[in-house]
């Protein structure tokens, strides 16, 4: 804790005036939205009036977690060139979203993924599957977030003990049902933009400062990364992370594998294509997306390599272990080092877009999830569809609120999970349950409700189960049960098992179907899917 | 409330996806979409493999203190980004005209379902 603790009480006051000031102003934007919300599309979709490029601000917004910014600048500042694997997973996944996802989704679906995977097959079987494996992401996703949220904004305030963590948790959890009962995905998509410009205007300050200090030269950059790394050229090799042994390179492929096929079957980036007029807007904002977003990984190199050179490993390790706390720390030093009015100065603002960073991405998950449950379980599965539109956005309030505490509960019980590997489960999950039943869906004629049903749960169940019998739950020094062991998976990511898992239980579901699949449905789903006849 | 149902009998979609104009639409997309995500998951693939088992290789220096690994790893985004460039142009060209194409020649068959509830 020593550096960030030291001058902590400088930039203390500031920092909880920035966090007052972006939380005021969000709110205010929700108020705003909340009164230009009237139906459900404007719940559920913001009216599908937003461009693509905002959307593509937006979209940026919802995908860069706090896991994203602080994560991979403090891995690359601890493991070098293998921190930077994660990103480019991170980046090349929105391909499979551009060319396979987008589109189709945003012709054929309304408010939930479950729509487009229900389109064709039986209602009642199809949406609880896929309402389950919604919230199930969504759910894994966003203690990922609430519990680095809570350790983050203590160390970021200098307060150390469990109480400020736990009334952290609180807060953030309290602000996100906020956003979304009042907001609805208006407010949301609004919130998102307003983080992902101030998260791409922060990073982009530090990399030109960071690259100045080197005179614009990459390699001196990286040279002196290496020096301070104490591991030499090492550091700028693949290895240092994942490759100690032979597991431990077939974790990486299972991870790597996960994220390129997991971003396209996250619904809450999924719901996020429903905010745009067309099909074609939908492709421009992922278009801006992978611009946006590709920019800020190029961005996260020069922090995690600035960070390495200028703070050093042990300076990071010291304030937290995982090295969260690399950007922050790299900010300070930026601005002077600690104890100057610059360096409390630049701290205080990167901490307080790393909170903005962390609001705008729960909120979306919450909103996502709980619009699942209105529109997908409530209304179709319970109500079997009887039920208005007033009474479901109504649901969905309730739901946003019902889902906001039940995290917060849960997180206040998992702190001790590890982020990184929930954020990478919820990855593995959304690859393995939900990308192979939209692929299918979308471009076979045959699939049908056994096999959508088989590909969500095979999916599903075989990650969970995998995991829970991984050293991510016992058997390894950071378990979380680290005293016992009945782990029998080796990897600490399911995704090379399970992602082949939900492709292949979805083919044989289908195939031994008795009931065929319905052709004029699919001539339906096709022809509005690529034309946008019909869309809504 | 269950999936949005449309106002024409079934058929019509039907006759609309087996028209040749569709077909020339779908095989337009698929011969895109279907070899270029092949591709760029195969050239995804092949750079985790290589930082897996190949460290040697990925270890020499190109230029200064840039070595291969870095090099292939902003590769990487710089094919996505092609790619994505790539797409926005051949969609521009070869897809978006003849959806609409179809829209106006079909539009009166097959209607939104909002006009159709209103």
């Amino acid at each position: 804790m020593n550096l960030l603790a030291s001058s902590a009480t400088d930039h203390r006051g500031l920092t909880m005036t920035l966090f007052g000031v972006f939380v005021l102003a969000t709110l205010g934007i929700t108020v705003w939205a909340g009164r230009q919300t009237k139906d459900a599309a404007d719940f559920y979709a913001g009216g599908r009036a937003f461009s693509g490029f905002q959307n593509g601000l937006a979209i940026s917004g919802d995908y860069m977690s706090a896991a994203s910014f602080l994560g991979i600048a403090g891995a690359i500042a601890l493991f070098g060139y293998d921190g930077f694997l994660y990103s480019i997973g991170f980046l090349v996944a929105w391909l499979v979203a551009l060319l396979l996802v987008a589109e189709p989704l945003r012709n054929s679906g309304r408010y939930t993924m479950a729509d487009v995977l229900a389109f064709r097959m039986r209602q009642r079987p199809v949406r609880t599957a896929a309402g389950i494996s919604t919230i199930v992401v969504s759910i894994f996703y966003l203690l990922a977030q609430m519990v680095g949220a809570g350790s983050l904004v203590a160390l970021l305030l200098g307060v150390s003990g469990d109480g400020a963590k736990r009334w952290t948790i609180v807060a953030v959890g309290a602000l996100m049902v906020l956003y979304v009962a009042i907001g609805g995905m208006k407010g949301t998509t609004w919130v998102q933009i307003v983080k992902a410009v101030l998260l791409i205007a922060g990073t982009a300050l530090m990399t030109v400062l960071v690259l100045a200090k080197y005179h614009f030269n990459l390699s001196s950059l990286l040279g002196a990364a290496a020096d301070a790394s104490g591991k030499a050229n090492a550091f700028l090799e693949p290895g240092l992370k994942y490759g100690a042994t032979g597991t431990s390179k077939l974790d990486f492929l299972s991870l790597g594998l996960a994220l390129v096929l997991g971003t396209a079957g996250l619904p809450h980036i999924l719901v996020r294509f429903y905010t745009v007029p067309t099909a074609k807007a939908a492709r421009k904002s992922v278009l801006w997306a992978i611009g946006i977003i590709g920019g800020f990984y190029l961005m996260t190199l020069a922090l995690g390599f600035g960070a390495a050179a200028l703070v050093g490993p042990k300076a990071i390790k010291a304030a937290n272990a995982a090295g969260n706390t690399a950007a922050p720390q790299l900010a300070e030093k930026l601005g002077g080092g600690a104890g100057t009015t610059g360096g409390a100065v630049l701290l205080a603002v990167i901490s307080a877009v790393a909170f903005a960073t962390i609001l705008a991405v729960v909120a979306g998950l919450t909103l996502a999830s709980s619009a699942s449950f209105a529109h997908d379980l409530y209304a179709n599965v319970i109500r079997r569809g009887k039920v208005s539109e007033r009474e479901e956005v109504h649901v969905a309030k309730w739901a946003a609120a019902g889902i906001g505490a039940v995290a917060i509960v849960l997180s206040l019980f998992a702190d001790k999970l590890n982020t990184a590997a929930l954020v990478a489960l919820a990855f593995a999950v959304a690859a393995s349950a939900n990308l192979p039943t939209l692929l299918y869906s979308l471009f076979w004629k045959r699939f049908n409700t056994v096999g959508a049903v088989s590909s969500v749960y095979a999916g599903l169940i075989s990650s969970v189960v995998l995991v829970l019998f991984s050293p991510v739950v016992s058997g390894a020094k950071n378990s979380l049960f680290p005293h016992s062991d009945f782990h029998w998976f080796p990897l600490e990511n399911p995704g090379l098992v399970s992602i082949p898992v939900g492709f292949l239980a979805g083919w044989v579901g289908t195939v031994l179907a008795r009931r065929e699949a319905d052709p004029a449905k699919y001539a339906e789903l096709e022809v509005r899917s690529l034309t946008g006849l019909g869309a809504h | 409330m269950e999936s949005p149902p449309i106002t024409t009998a079934p058929s019509e979609t039907q006759v609309i996806e087996e028209s040749a104009e569709f077909r020339t639409l779908r095989r337009s997309f698929r011969s895109f979409a279907f070899p270029v995500t092949i591709g760029f998951v195969v050239w995804y693939l092949l750079y985790v493999l290589l930082s897996g088992y190949a460290p040697a290789l990925m270890a020499t220096k190109v230029v200064g203190h840039l070595n291969i690994a870095l090099v292939l790893g902003l590769l990487q985004f710089v094919s996505t980004f092609a790619i994505a460039a790539w797409y926005a142009r051949y969609a521009d060209r070869r897809i978006d005209p003849s959806a609409a194409a179809i829209r106006e020649a079909r539009g009166a068959v097959v209607r939104a379902p909002r006009e159709a509830a209103e």
